[in-house]
């Protein structure tokens, strides 16, 4: 056991579909140290999303298992604790902000009734209580922590009248509703345009800094690891196969994989490799 | 105010809906072929008493100017005269329709409230058995045809169990008017007559339970297959993560997005749930706008039929204005977009 924040040891995840068995996951280890940024990088299908769920609580017994593997969180293991003490940290010590703003956000509620709820239950398993008028003031504080220009106008709305981007300003303002310490981001901004995602993260890594919060950051996107981490775990098949600062990653990447994952990057300039030393993005 | 455009429109959809109407109406009750005029009089009538009839009734009149006789009656409430009870149209429709209405609401209060219900179970523990059980009961009610399951209740819970009342609105011996809205459930409690209440309750359960039940299957269906549809988004997911817990992601979460089609089915079946009416409530002898329509239709009193369709068409663009501002009010993305 380490002392990071997060450490998974040797996680392995199996699926049953139609009766077939598939090891998704394969002994992954990785640890997120309170206060870093890490990334975690792979295709689709590698099983970045897998580590994800397991470590969120999220995954759906069956058709998925745990065969083997700790996931500790501050130094309790959360595969053996008990359901409740499980559910006090998820949406409160630990966070996710989802990918894709245009459907994570219920489409019949206004933004102040969906935040509202996520904090009215947050507190009761944390044990605390407020009113809903302070509850409305936490939303509003938030909303204006993700640089929303009008909080009050934002939280009255739906999602259908907010734009891709300020609707993934509230997919992070729902994360940090109950001051986690860890915030998992799921390739927060891939689907918006280029422009928005590259504030999206800006914001993203400002807050996490500003307020000393550990991120792990799932992508498949190098230019998105680049630019939010400082270490990086690289997955494929279900494997961890090279994990490093990200500097060095770029620098000289050690795996065939991760050769190929780089050199899959593609270029302004035409051609498809990044590059020795991977300058221009 | 996004709301009050939205409802403008739908509003000036409807009245062109039924301008619509009313012209189908006139133009199908005009060509089918038969005189009224010597339908109503009888064989032994001479050619001039039904010549003086036509000319009372206008029938020689321009089928235009017909039209336009139909129109200035239809637009004062005022339906003309039937041939067959010799009294206004309006008259003997105010009579028979509260029946229908208290029977047609009472009718989709309970497809509702056990369709919805049946609905979530099944979505909530689907390929269980609560779901498998769902699914049999949906099917076999959606293919019962009404009149069957009227019969089936009437000699079950009247003849064999002896619980409740087979015929009529209300016991013999009980005096009462449904004066003030036509529907005995609602008048006797503004009246205070609580023994009322309870007696037009007990007479309408069973053809209220018969007409329901092919409704009920169909929102048991439609509500389980949205609401597994909603429970598979990401932002049900997304509320799973953040910790709200199961009851409230179900109920509030999922359950509400999930409303919109069952209710819009209810718009679209509810034009067969007037007509399945027509046939219960001949079962159950109650004394709705259908014992008359049907009359009305076999004597070829033009008046009344037309008005008994024009009524249930009124009845039927109301109840779907209705249910569009429902959809609205449940889902805003509909009243937003309908709004521009």
């Amino acid at each position: 056991m380490s002392d990071a924040l997060l450490a998974v040891r040797n996680l392995s995840v199996q699926f049953t579909t139609y009766g077939q068995t598939n090891q998704v996951l394969k002994g992954v280890s990785l640890d997120v140290p309170a206060r870093s940024q890490i990334a975690l990088v792979g295709e689709s299908g590698s099983g970045k999303t897998v580590t994800m769920r397991a470590i969120m609580g999220l995954l759906r017994t069956p058709p998925a298992k745990v065969t083997s593997g700790e996931i500790f969180y501050d130094g309790h293991d959360l595969l053996t604790m008990p359901t409740k003490e499980r559910l006090k940290l998820r949406g409160t010590a630990m966070s996710m902000v989802f990918q894709d703003p245009m459907s994570s956000l219920n489409p019949v509620f206004t933004i102040a009734d969906q935040m509202g709820t996520i904090l009215k239950y947050a507190d009761r398993r944390l044990g605390r209580s407020r009113g809903n008028r302070e509850r409305m003031a936490r939303v509003h504080e938030v909303l204006g922590q993700v640089r929303m220009r009008d909080p009050e106008r934002v939280s009255r709305s739906y999602p259908i009248m907010l734009s891709g981007g300020m609707r993934q300003r509230v997919l992070i303002a729902m994360a940090l509703l109950s001051e986690p310490k860890l915030l998992i981001a799921d390739e927060p901004g891939t689907a918006l345009d280029v422009t928005t995602q590259a504030q999206i993260l800006k914001l993203l890594k400002d807050l996490v800094e500003e307020r000393g919060l550990a991120l792990l950051m799932i992508t498949h996107n190098l230019g998105v690891v680049r630019e939010t981490s400082n270490y990086v775990y690289v997955m494929n098949k279900g494997v961890v196969v090279e994990h490093r600062p990200t500097a060095d990653l770029f620098e000289a990447p050690r795996d065939d994989y991760t050769r190929a994952l780089i050199a899959a990057v593609p270029r302004l300039t035409g051609g498809t490799s990044f590059g020795k030393a991977g300058a221009a993005a | 105010m996004e709301f009050l455009l939205f409802l403008v429109r739908r509003i000036l959809w409807s009245i062109l809906v039924l301008v619509g109407l009313s012209i189908v109406i006139f133009a199908i009750a005009r060509v089918v072929p038969g005189d009224p005029a010597r339908m109503a009089l009888g064989p032994t009538a001479t050619a001039q008493q039904v010549a003086d009839l036509q000319e009372k009734l206008g029938l020689n009149k321009p089928i235009v100017e017909q039209y336009g006789m139909f129109i200035a009656g239809l637009s004062q409430g005022d339906l003309g005269r039937s041939l067959l009870t010799e009294r206004p149209v309006n008259d003997d429709i105010r009579e028979t329709f509260g029946a229908t209405f208290e029977l047609v609401l009472a009718t989709i209060t309970l497809a509702f409230v056990f369709g919805v219900p049946l609905g979530v179970a099944a979505a909530r523990w689907k390929d269980k058995w609560p779901d498998t059980l769902v699914r049999i009961l949906a099917i076999f009610s959606a293919v019962t045809p009404s009149f069957f399951a009227a019969l089936l209740l009437q000699i079950l819970a009247g003849y064999v169990l002896h619980i409740l009342p087979t015929t009529g609105r209300l016991p013999h011996n009980m005096e009462f008017v449904a004066s003030v809205t036509g529907l005995l459930t609602v008048d006797s409690l503004l009246a205070g007559r609580l023994d009322v209440f309870g007696e037009a309750l007990r007479y309408l359960l069973l053809p209220a339970t018969a007409l329901a039940l092919a409704t009920m299957g169909q929102i048991a269906r439609i509500t389980r297959s949205s609401m597994i549809d909603v429970s598979s988004q990401d932002y049900i997911e997304a509320s799973r993560a953040f910790g709200v817990p199961e009851p409230i992601r179900v109920f509030k979460y999922m359950l509400r997005p999930s409303f919109v089609p069952p209710l819009t089915i209810l718009g679209l079946e509810f034009a067969s749930l007037i007509g399945n009416a027509f046939v219960v409530e001949l079962v159950f002898a109650w004394p709705g706008i259908a014992s008359y329509g049907i009359r009305t239709i076999l004597q070829k009193d033009l008046n009344a039929v037309m008005g008994v369709v024009m009524v249930s068409g009124v009845f039927f663009v109301l109840v779907n204005l209705v249910i569009d501002v429902l959809v609205g009010f449940v889902d805003p993305r509909v009243r937003i977009r309908g709004s521009r």
